[in-house]
């Protein structure tokens, strides 16, 4: 590894622009600057300082700024090219069946659907590419923080107070002249910067204030807290770590917590409303007439359980926990569980009654209510008529081979086998009993079952999270957040001065940014101290345009 | 007066005092040679007085609105466009006192008024809320998001002066083709806000049934002559124009008919303008420019995206992920609002690394600032309207 | 030491801190994305250990899977109302009478219907091994069932052999039954 020596001696590695040491310029490319570039403060950029083997070749890919920003401009317009189309999981049936997908971004997008999913951009955000690219963006963060982090701290840390003239001549403001007393100026505007809270180290004639160099580590301490963020969403990809089921749960049914072992919730009841001219402020009338129904809650009350450490999947011996009201935007919480009000079904079938009635007189020997998600055998309805549930079908769904057939578990459309026996009918008589048919198969009855009501209830749509990764996700962003802060509202401001032999006064400023207000400082210093004029060497338009900000004007 | 009146009297006086500050700025702009001289020192403590007012009226209708509804003014469309353009006002204001240029205030009032204009497009009552929204974080979320917009909104105006002012509008380039399609898309919004004035003074209304894309049957209401019809349209409303054309059911026709309009009228404006005027309208806004420092109109665009981004992350994504967590059990769901506010902060974090490591300054970085906004735009406006979503509350 | 050899030893561990760091990286990376893309659902998986539980059957007699330790247990998740596990039923009756007495147990999981309904499912098809009822869907979130019928095969040693997730002929059920008895 070569290096190169600066005039003053000091050995800088390759790369270096600005000599470490002395402040000279170094590279030709920096010497042909008129200004100094203190990016990071002329330091050389550690993969700039060899390249030699695969690892060096990979480690300077991801370390330069341009791959950087390339890697976020691709991640940008692949996430745009995913808002194109709704997402798979936000289709019906959250496409969990592949060919269904593919059939509704056919049916509902045409040819450009088609090709859509059939490349792979309903389900962007999960493809290998993409996760590839921000994998790519995490190595990126760590590449290029290590390698302009470091050199940066150690430049400043080691930087010198008498820099030489050529260094100050080359920073963006900068003034020069004699004056009288050098020596009383120097002081005066060392006492001056003091009182701008600026850290004065003189040495040899020269002297350099400084404040605010916390704010360079900025960038390097948000850059942190995202990759922070990012492993903690690589976290969830360790089984365990993250729990994301969903339930449907009927009013009075009791169900074991999906995904949260030992856990089970009690539906007693889901609550729906909506704002209605009475039960709302004056104020929104106009809305409610002009929408409609806007609904106001969503909310199931529940009652949760919980087994005792090491029950089986099973046993019935949990015990009661407490009673919430889960609504939308309250989720009830229980170690570690997030339980979030989703989805609602109303008015699911849930009981049926029907009168014995003698078919010819109509008159009725009594009624009988079947709950259908516990149907009994056999209903007494007194006057020593009895009627038997033989079989009951909760989706029927036709006949095959003659056996009525019952599609799904859920009571869409109810269907009963019963036998009837009355005094008059003591050898009972078989009815199938059907939402507006009914079925003799065993000759004609005397008596039938007329249907008198329904009963219905509400299925819940809960969607139960366990996310073991949350606090490592709010450590990155809390740490981005104070990175970002770092290094956008408070910067890095530098005053170098130096005094010659000959009387002559030098005097230079650097900021990271905000040059009007080091400016302003600047102005302030000047006016006590008497400081020699300075330029803003940048500055093309100021020679015929004063600056509007500028305070003296 | 009740509190509902007073607030939309206060957002009137808003509007009118905002007209009134682009005038006095212009005044300030144009009376002087530079803009160091004391006749603008003069005409802008006018303007930015004026500004002041209205934007205090704006804050007033603001808080008075939210007083009468019980939450915070930032739940529909027009509810939050009229916060984003009181907000631009006031990151206005800030940069005024930070630098002392009427040019910014110059260029922002005119585009807060357009937003303003848009913004009364949409339906104004007071609406309550969905479920999904009862939660203070629509209030700590949706207002730090959109202090975060208005200031990254202000290098976008500093960037369409400094672009106005270094483009050479005699050659015929790219860039001046795009600063005047620019132009040409700020008058399209206007030609939106005058056909739906138009039409609504008119009392246009034609009713549809359709099929909608689930099979359902519908309705729907047009506020101006249906160019398009709803998938397998019958008109309810009889004597209404026969639409040209029949859309497929997941086009909302409605929309489409809606933004065909602007279109038209904001074309015929455009035209217009250039016949009258008989030069392109980045000429005609040229001369208000030219006074312009550059290099100060690149430092405040570089100072408010660093200003901007900080609360923009907050608001737009840290916030908005606790509140997703609590709302809908992830912090974060790729929806299209979600991504678009991924997009514009990658983008915003684009120019940083642009600016700091590359050394885009000037004109490339005014360019950005620009193109930055226009996402901002298109998250409010398309994200809203056409990309159907779970913030689509509109 | 020179100099010159000092450099060179300074790289060389710069260079070993580089590779260490890009492989870590690359590691974690890649692993996120073949578990993300790979993603399965299945929580039980051939060679574990099946979870277990303990449900009561139509008699009120309360059955724990581990009581079976040391036998095949032929672990059917089904519904009255799904069409193979009406017709694999049958055959399941037929074969578990003969395989009883070699060691080899079926236990039907029905999946939370009503005892009505399961009854006189099992009194058409003339059913006389145990069936017991998942009343809140524990047993199955455990074993994470998704389509009926589910089969899992459990030796004696009480891991799963097999996973079958979906209608079996008679052959195989006698096959299945046949693998898990024990020797």
């Amino acid at each position: 590894m070569s290096s190169i020596k600066c005039e003053c001696g000091h050995l800088n590695p390759e790369g270096t622009d600005i000599c470490q040491n002395c402040g000279r310029p170094l590279s030709t490319e920096e010497k042909s600057k008129k200004l100094a570039d203190m990016r990071y403060d002329g330091a050389a950029i550690r993969s700039k300082t060899h390249k030699r083997t695969v690892v060096d070749k990979i480690w300077n890919f991801f370390s330069s700024v341009k791959v950087g920003v390339s890697i976020i401009i691709a991640i940008l317009v692949a996430s745009a090219i995913g808002t194109v189309l709704p997402q798979v999981f936000y289709i019906p049936g959250g496409g969990a069946n592949e060919a269904q997908a593919a059939q509704y971004y056919e049916d509902n997008y045409g040819i450009f659907g088609k090709l859509y999913n059939a490349l792979g951009l309903s389900d962007l955000y999960g493809s290998w590419w993409f996760m590839t690219l921000v994998g790519m963006l995490g190595i990126s963060l760590v590449v290029v923080s290590l390698d302009r982090g470091i050199p940066l701290y150690k430049s400043l840390k080691n930087q010198r107070i008498d820099r030489h003239p050529s260094f100050l001549k080359r920073q963006r403001l900068y003034g020069e002249g004699r004056v009288d007393d050098p020596d009383a100026v120097m002081k005066k505007a060392a006492e001056k910067l003091k009182g701008q809270r600026y850290n004065i180290r003189e040495k040899n004639g020269a002297l350099l204030a400084e404040k605010g160099r916390w704010a360079r580590w900025g960038p390097y301490v948000n850059h942190l807290g995202l990759i922070i963020f990012l492993f903690g969403v690589m976290l969830r990809a360790i089984p365990g770590f993250y729990v994301d089921e969903s339930m449907w749960i009927r009013e009075g049914e009791t169900l074991a917590v999906k995904g949260a072992p030992g856990l089970y919730l009690e539906n007693k009841g889901f609550t729906y409303d909506m704002y209605t001219q009475e039960n709302t402020d004056e104020v929104f009338s106009e809305a409610i007439d002009r929408v409609g129904t806007v609904a106001s809650n969503y909310q199931t009350d529940v009652a949760l359980y919980e087994t005792p450490e090491g029950a089986l999947p099973g046993s019935t011996n949990a015990e009661f926990v407490k009673e919430y009201s889960i609504v939308v935007n309250k989720p009830l919480k229980h170690e570690g569980f997030h339980i979030f009000q989703m989805d609602f079904k109303l008015d699911e079938i849930s009981a049926m009654t029907f009168a014995l009635e003698h078919k010819e007189t109509g008159e009725s020997l009594g009624e009988l209510t079947v709950n259908l998600a516990n149907p009994e055998k056999e209903y007494d309805i007194g006057n020593g008529a009895k009627v038997e549930l033989l079989d009951y079908y909760p989706d029927f769904s036709g006949f095959e081979d003659g056996e009525p057939q019952s599609a799904t578990p859920v009571p869409n459309n109810p269907a009963f086998l019963f036998k009837m026996t009355t005094p008059e009918t003591p050898e009972g008589e078989t009815s199938f009993v059907a939402i507006r048919q009914t079925l003799e198969p065993l000759g004609e009855n005397t008596y039938k079952l007329s249907f008198q009501k329904a009963d219905t209830r509400n299925v819940s749509g809960l969607t139960i999270r366990k996310d073991k990764t949350i606090p490592v996700i709010v450590l990155g962003g809390v740490i981005f957040m104070i990175g970002v802060v770092q290094g956008s509202y408070f910067n890095h401001r530098r005053f170098w001065i130096r005094k010659s032999e000959d009387g002559k006064i030098q005097v230079a400023g650097h900021t990271s940014k905000n040059w009007v207000a080091l400016q302003r400082e600047l102005d302030a210093v000047s006016d006590y101290a008497g400081l020699p004029a300075y330029t803003d060497q940048r500055d093309k338009e100021a020679q015929t345009d004063k600056m509007e900000g500028d305070s003296r004007s | 007066m009740n509190l509902v009146d007073l607030s939309g009297n206060l957002l009137f006086v808003a509007f009118i005092a905002y007209l009134v500050g682009t005038l006095l700025f212009g005044g300030a702009v144009k009376g002087s040679k530079n803009e160091a001289s004391a006749s603008n020192k003069r005409w802008g403590k006018l303007g930015i007085t004026v500004t002041i007012i209205g934007f205090l009226a704006h804050l007033g209708y603001f808080i008075t609105r939210w007083m009468a509804s019980g939450h915070a003014p930032v739940s529909n469309m027009f509810e939050f466009t009229t916060a984003f353009g009181m907000l631009l006002v006031g990151a206005a204001i800030l940069f005024y006192f930070l630098y002392k240029s009427p040019l910014v205030g110059l260029f922002a009032l005119p585009i807060a008024i357009v937003i303003l204009g848009y913004a009364a497009m949409f339906p104004r009552d007071i609406q309550p809320l969905i479920p999904a929204l009862q939660s203070y974080w629509l209030t700590i979320h949706v207002i730090t998001a959109a202090i975060g917009e208005a200031i990254l909104a202000i290098s976008a105006v500093v960037g369409l002066i400094y672009l106005l002012k270094n483009i050479d509008l005699t050659k015929k380039s790219k860039e001046r083709a795009w600063i005047e399609f620019i132009m040409y898309t700020i008058v399209l919004v206007l030609g939106f806000i005058v056909i739906s004035v138009g039409f609504r003074a008119v009392g246009y209304e034609a009713t549809f049934d359709y099929v909608d894309k689930n099979g359902a049957p519908a309705e729907v209401v047009y506020h101006n002559p249906p160019l398009f019809g709803m998938n397998e349209y019958s008109a309810k409303t009889e004597g209404t124009m026969e639409p040209l054309a029949e859309m497929p059911p997941i086009i909302n026709a409605k929309t489409l008919t809606t933004f065909t309009w602007s279109v038209i009228a904001g074309t015929l404006i455009y035209f217009l303008i250039r016949l009258i005027s008989r030069r392109r309208i980045a000429e005609l806004v040229k001369p208000l420019a030219v006074k312009a420092n550059s290099k100060l109109m690149d430092e405040i665009g570089y100072r408010s995206v660093l200003i901007g981004f900080p609360v923009f992350t907050l608001g737009a994504l840290i916030f908005a992920m606790i509140w997703a967590h609590e709302a809908w059990s992830r912090f974060w769901g790729w929806d299209p609002k979600e991504v678009w506010a991924l997009i514009t902060w990658l983008f915003y974090a684009a120019y940083l690394h642009l600016r700091l490591s590359r050394g885009w300054e000037g004109r490339k970085s005014a360019w950005l600032a620009v193109v930055g906004f226009a996402i901002i735009m298109f998250n409010l406006v398309a994200v809203n309207l056409v990309i159907a979503g779970l913030h689509s509350y509109a | 030491m020179t100099k010159q050899q000092e450099r060179e030893k300074k790289r060389k561990r710069q260079q070993i801190i580089r590779t260490a760091i890009l492989a870590v990286l690359a590691i974690a990376i890649v692993y996120t994305i073949v578990v993300n893309v790979t993603k399965d659902e299945d929580i039980v998986e051939v060679g574990d250990t099946a979870p277990d539980f303990e449900l009561v059957d139509l008699e009120g007699n309360t059955h724990r899977l581990s009581d079976y330790r040391g036998e095949g247990v032929f672990l059917n998740f089904w519904g009255t109302w799904c069409g193979p596990c009406k017709k694999e039923m049958p055959h399941m009756e037929k074969y578990f009478k003969e395989f009883e007495d070699k060691g080899v147990n079926i236990l039907a999981v029905n999946i939370a219907e009503s005892d009505l309904k399961v009854q006189s499912f099992a009194n058409t098809y003339g059913l006389t091994f145990p069936i017991v009822i998942d009343k809140t869907n524990s047993v199955r979130d455990a074993y994470n069932v998704r389509p009926l019928p589910t089969t899992f095969l459990v030796g004696p040693d009480g891991k799963v052999k097999k996973i079958i997730q979906q209608e079996m002929s008679e052959e195989q059920i006698k096959a299945y039954m046949e693998s898990i008895m024990p020797s």
